[in-house]
């Protein structure tokens, strides 16, 4: 017998209930207005009085509406099908609901329910399986997609029997299990999973050593992020953290990319729900969209549903992940999503802390960071979740509250900074205040040493510091003028800028620039390097910048080239003929610095 | 409003404050219409049996036996082919002297439209000034605003895109507008000829703050009958949204909510982020477009309504005043049309990207080159290029005044490069460069 109650309170999305039996917190409830069902969330229990907050819009709500609870959290349906569908913050698939407009208390289940998958089985009667042991698989678009054991099995059971290889729907049973007590329990395809709680079944999580390719070399190359990674990117309004996402998303050399639109533009939306069908997946050939499942809560849906989403938007990638793949996962943006979390605060009148968010946020955000990672399953395979998150600092200010509780969950940090995107210079991520905290790992030097060449990690430490150096002397130059300062100033600064010009800036809306490969971006830097670590000739400054202006020039007309087509190759010897009319000597200080380093 | 026989009438208050008074009442649903003394008010809170009500005009000489009707319903507007050509208060009422609008009653304030049903924006919105088309080109279904000081001339430009837009339908929302500037946008649409494309919501300076919180959505609930069911091209204008925001920081003020940065709402991105996201391309073909004005307060983006619109519109257009030239001119630095790339080299040109980025990174160039001179250092030959050339750029581009179509600007673009800078100089792909460069 569920706990019935009727509404007594309404304020917004926050409604009262008082109740006639047990409510848990966090518990899901529906409320009735004249047969339209709107859903609820437990938030707060005082007495027999129950605080929810409603998913949907509370007009024409009123006082003595019946409220049914279900027993359960905030779930979501796992199972196959789910790759290239498009879900609200609560799983609706999207494409399923009728109508131009969402009409409230309108629902939808998330999978297919009559499709048949071929169901090949691995597991046998007899095995015995704990809480996320594969039975066997199907697949799912291209992806191999295990069929697990309830994340919520407990203990240690016996397999009964496992179906032969066919034809089945997620709702056929597929295996009996039987467990410690002798009690039979009747799988299928398909289980649930509270969204708020982490999926637990896997026997290790290492600190991240391998590194995930996006494509953009300011992140590949000067701050990369590793499979299981955690990132973020803060950024004014109108910086490109957008454009970034996409960028990331539509090149990184994951297996499946879960994007959550949290509270952010509708058209945004629209564009990945127009492009990705379109585009392909340059390493696999396959359409974007065959890989992307898309958790949309723009901001113009309600407030509560977009907290859930980035909730539900982590549950899907943990489920993939216990079949061993590589999950990237987007949130754009985490901050409306703290706002989502300050509003109801706000409407339970609890004391606010810092800018008025609740005092628990930091605790929140880094519960949430903490989720993604790289795993070790029990049966020896690997799986990650690779997070990436941006952050709309209010007034672009870096010191917030979500951007500095941000700060301190995420391991990457990518700020993107006004003046350059003022002067395009995109991406807009900051080379000097950005870091990647997985430069410092052992596990990521020796991986970089083992798959790009030895002694990477200094290379590009090199290239930060020639950054730093540049910034440096053109904060002197602006303050004693062009002629106050030795040529000398001007060459560093120059330099600088070529490794700006061409390694950091990318043009995403070109199809060869968008993207580049890690050899790529190797012969990159060493071009570039090569280029800085050389002394030049020249008699007054405005010869340096017209000289390196060609310079930057050629480096970018190479971009947009294929990596060693017969334009590139033509390109490359300009390039060279180029820098021998003022370059004195060939190999200078890259090598040198190295070489003193490798004999301390 | 007339009592109608069947309804109940409270004459018992408990509680008033500034704008919100309390009484017992049973059977009142949320969000739903009521009447306090004539004056129009709505349910915003419900505890039990009492209800509290935020009465728009405010409640000045409101007595506790004041008489209190309940609508029954949240508020309307009713929708036809009527509208057109007509203006209205806050709630919908005629102020043009003429009769009542007939037709279909719809709840303003209705459900966001479903993410898959929508269609990606593709459309270019002309409106013959460079600083926007060829900048910070606007698309159908995009919502951008002005952010402009109070003394900028946004009301002009707004009313030049407006006209030149080729709309269907354009709804004026004016929110706390001066009674001045009202007039000002009624003669030029008059003089145009375009009144009967027109549809006004006005809350004047003269009407009661609390009111404007009604006007956007009177205006999009417009809006969405023309643009879904008559499948019209609608561009709707909202200023000044500063003032609308003003009026939810008064009014959660009163319900003693907490305030969060700048004494704004906790909610104030939701609240925005409802009224601009009804921007939208319909797959038939109707679209609404929303162009509003935040004003700023010396230029300060980084206050919470310029900053959380920010983040809701799709760009936002600046005006800035260029001593150099003596005009007004959309500033190319921190002006921004998001949705630009859906168009730019796909409707226009293909040189359009290249041509548009570098032609600001030049001027970015001679934005330092201004800032030596100021410092009085010498000028390289580079610096004092960059700077002849922003001059004329900012003269043949970025004034507000010019009205030419975009071909016209891409070539006047080249033809500047041309005149100051060398092949190297600009950067621009070399495909491009051979196809479209006019210099030596």
């Amino acid at each position: 017998m569920s706990t019935k109650g009727k509404v007594v309170g309404i304020v917004a999305n926050l409604v009262t209930i008082e109740v006639d039996g047990p409510v848990g917190q966090n518990e899901i409830c529906y409320i009735d207005l004249k047969n339209v069902k709107l859903m609820a969330e437990v938030i707060k229990i005082t007495g027999n009085i129950a605080s929810v907050q409603v998913f949907e819009s509370t007009r024409g709500l009123y006082v003595g509406c019946d409220v049914e609870f279900t027993g359960r959290m905030l779930e979501v349906t796992l199972g196959p099908g789910m790759l290239s569908r498009n879900y609200d913050g609560l799983q609706n698939d999207l494409d399923k609901l009728t109508g131009v407009f969402l009409q409230r208390g309108e629902y939808s289940f998330p999978l297919n329910e009559e499709k048949k998958w071929h169901f090949t089985p691995s597991a046998k009667a007899g095995d015995q399986v704990k809480a996320a042991d594969w039975l066997g698989e199907v697949t799912e678009g291209w992806i191999p997609h295990k069929i697990m054991v309830p994340f919520s099995y407990k203990g240690v059971g016996t397999l009964k029997s496992v179906v032969a290889e066919g034809d089945y729907t997620i709702s056929d049973t597929i295996a009996v299990v039987v467990n410690e007590n002798g009690e039979e329990q009747e799988l299928t395809m398909t289980m649930r999973w509270p969204v708020k709680v982490e999926v637990q079944g896997f026997t290790e999580k290492p600190r991240p050593f391998k590194v995930l390719e996006t494509g953009v070399r300011t992140i590949d190359t000067l701050n990369p992020i590793t499979e299981g990674g955690t990132g973020f990117i803060p950024g004014p309004f109108g910086c490109g953290k957008t454009v970034l996402q996409h960028a990331i998303s539509k090149n990184a050399e994951a297996d499946l990319i879960i994007v959550v639109a949290c509270g952010e533009r509708a058209n945004e939306v629209v564009e990945i729900f127009t492009e990705f069908p379109e585009l392909e997946d340059p390493r696999s050939g396959r359409k974007l969209m065959e890989r992307t499942i898309i958790i949309c809560n723009t901001s113009n849906m309600p407030v509560a549903a977009r907290e859930a989403s980035v909730y539900t938007g982590m549950t899907i990638a943990e489920y993939y992940r216990m079949m061993g793949l590589k999950v990237l996962l987007l949130a754009d943006s985490t901050s409306r999503w703290a706002q989502a979390l300050r509003e109801m605060s706000n409407r339970m009148e609890e004391l606010p802390g810092p800018d008025a968010f609740p005092m628990d946020l930091s605790a929140i955000v880094a519960n949430y960071y903490s989720r993604s990672g790289f795993v070790y399953l029990n049966n020896g395979e690997t799986g990650s979740i690779t997070f990436v998150g941006t952050v709309s600092p209010a007034g672009g200010n870096l010191k917030e509250p979500v951007t500095e509780s941000t700060k301190k969950a995420a391991r990457c940090f990518y700020a993107l900074e006004q003046n350059r995107a003022d002067s395009k210079r995109y991406p807009a991520i900051d080379p000097i205040d950005s870091y990647s905290k997985y430069l410092e790992y052992d596990e990521v030097i020796e991986y970089f040493d083992d798959k790009v060449e030895k002694g990477w990690v200094d290379k590009i430490l090199l290239l930060k510091d020639m950054l730093l150096r540049g910034k440096e002397t053109r904060d002197q130059i602006n303050i004693l003028g062009d002629d106050g300062v030795p040529i000398e100033y001007h060459i560093i600064f120059n330099k600088a800028e070529v490794i700006d010009f061409c390694i950091l800036q990318q043009d995403a809306f070109d199809k060869v620039d968008a993207s580049t490969s890690l050899t790529r971006q190797q012969y990159m830097v060493n071009l570039i390097l090569g280029i800085c670590n050389s002394s030049y000739d020249f008699d007054n400054f405005e010869e340096v910048n017209t000289y390196f202006k060609k310079v930057i020039n050629l480096i970018k007309q190479m971009n947009y080239q294929e990596f060693q087509c017969d334009g590139f190759n033509t390109m490359e010897q300009d390039l060279h003929a180029l820098l021998k009319e003022r370059q004195l000597a060939e190999f200078g200080e890259s090598e040198r610095v190295l070489d003193e380093k490798r004999e301390d | 409003m007339k009592t109608k026989a069947f309804q109940k009438v409270y004459t018992k208050i408990e509680n008033i404050t500034k704008a919100t008074c309390t009484i017992k009442a049973e059977g009142v649903t949320n969000e739903e219409m009521a009447y306090v003394d004539n004056r129009p008010a709505q349910v915003v809170k419900i505890n039990r049996e009492n209800v509290t009500l935020q009465i728009f005009p405010g409640t000045q000489g409101i007595a506790t036996n004041a008489e209190v009707v309940f609508a029954g319903k949240p508020p309307t507007l009713k929708v036809s082919e009527e509208l057109r050509g007509r203006f209205f208060n806050a709630y919908g009422e005629p102020i043009d002297g003429g009769a009542s609008v007939e037709g279909e009653e719809r709840e303003i304030g209705g459900p966001s439209a479903n993410p898959v049903r929508r269609k990606q924006p593709s459309e270019l919105i002309a409106t013959g000034i460079a600083g926007i088309d060829l900048n910070n080109t606007l698309v159908t279904g995009q919502k951008i605003p002005f952010f402009a000081d109070p003394d900028q001339p946004f009301n002009q430009v707004m009313a030049d895109v407006a006209l030149r837009a080729k709309a269907d339908i354009i709804v004026l929302g004016g929110m706390g507008m001066s009674n001045d500037d009202y007039l000002y946008y009624k003669a030029v649409f008059d003089n145009a000829g375009a009144l009967d494309r027109i549809i006004s919501f006005i809350n004047t300076t003269e009407d009661a703050p609390v009111e404007r919180l009604l006007v956007p959505d009177m205006c999009l609930t417009a809006a969405e009958y023309f643009a879904q069911e008559k499948q019209m091209k609608v561009l709707v204008l909202l200023t000044d949204m500063t003032l609308f925001a003003d009026a939810l920081s008064i009014v959660s003020n009163r319900m003693d909510q907490i305030p969060s940065k700048d004494s704004m709402p906790g909610s104030l991105y939701s609240d925005l982020a409802k009224i601009y996201e009804k921007a939208v391309q319909f797959p038939e073909g109707g679209s609404i477009t929303i162009i509003a004005v935040t004003t700023l307060s010396g230029g300060d983006i980084t206050h919470a309504i310029p900053d959380n619109t920010g983040y809701i519109t799709e760009g936002q257009l600046y005006l800035r005043r260029d001593t150099d030239i003596s005009k007004v001119i959309i500033d190319p630095f921190r002006s921004l049309s998001r949705l630009k790339q859906l168009v730019i080299g796909k409707k226009t040109r293909e040189d359009h990207p290249q041509l548009m980025n570098t032609c600001v990174r030049l001027y970015a160039d001679a934005a330092n080159a201004k800032t030596k001179l100021e410092n009085g250092f010498d000028l390289t030959d580079y610096d004092k290029r960059c700077l002849d050339y922003a001059k004329e750029y900012s003269k043949e581009l970025l004034a507000i005044d010019i009205n030419i179509d975009v071909d016209k600007m891409l070539n006047t673009g080249w033809e500047i490069l041309g005149k100051y800078f060398s092949q190297d100089e600009v950067g621009i792909k070399k495909e491009i460069m051979d196809t479209y460069w006019k210099g030596e």
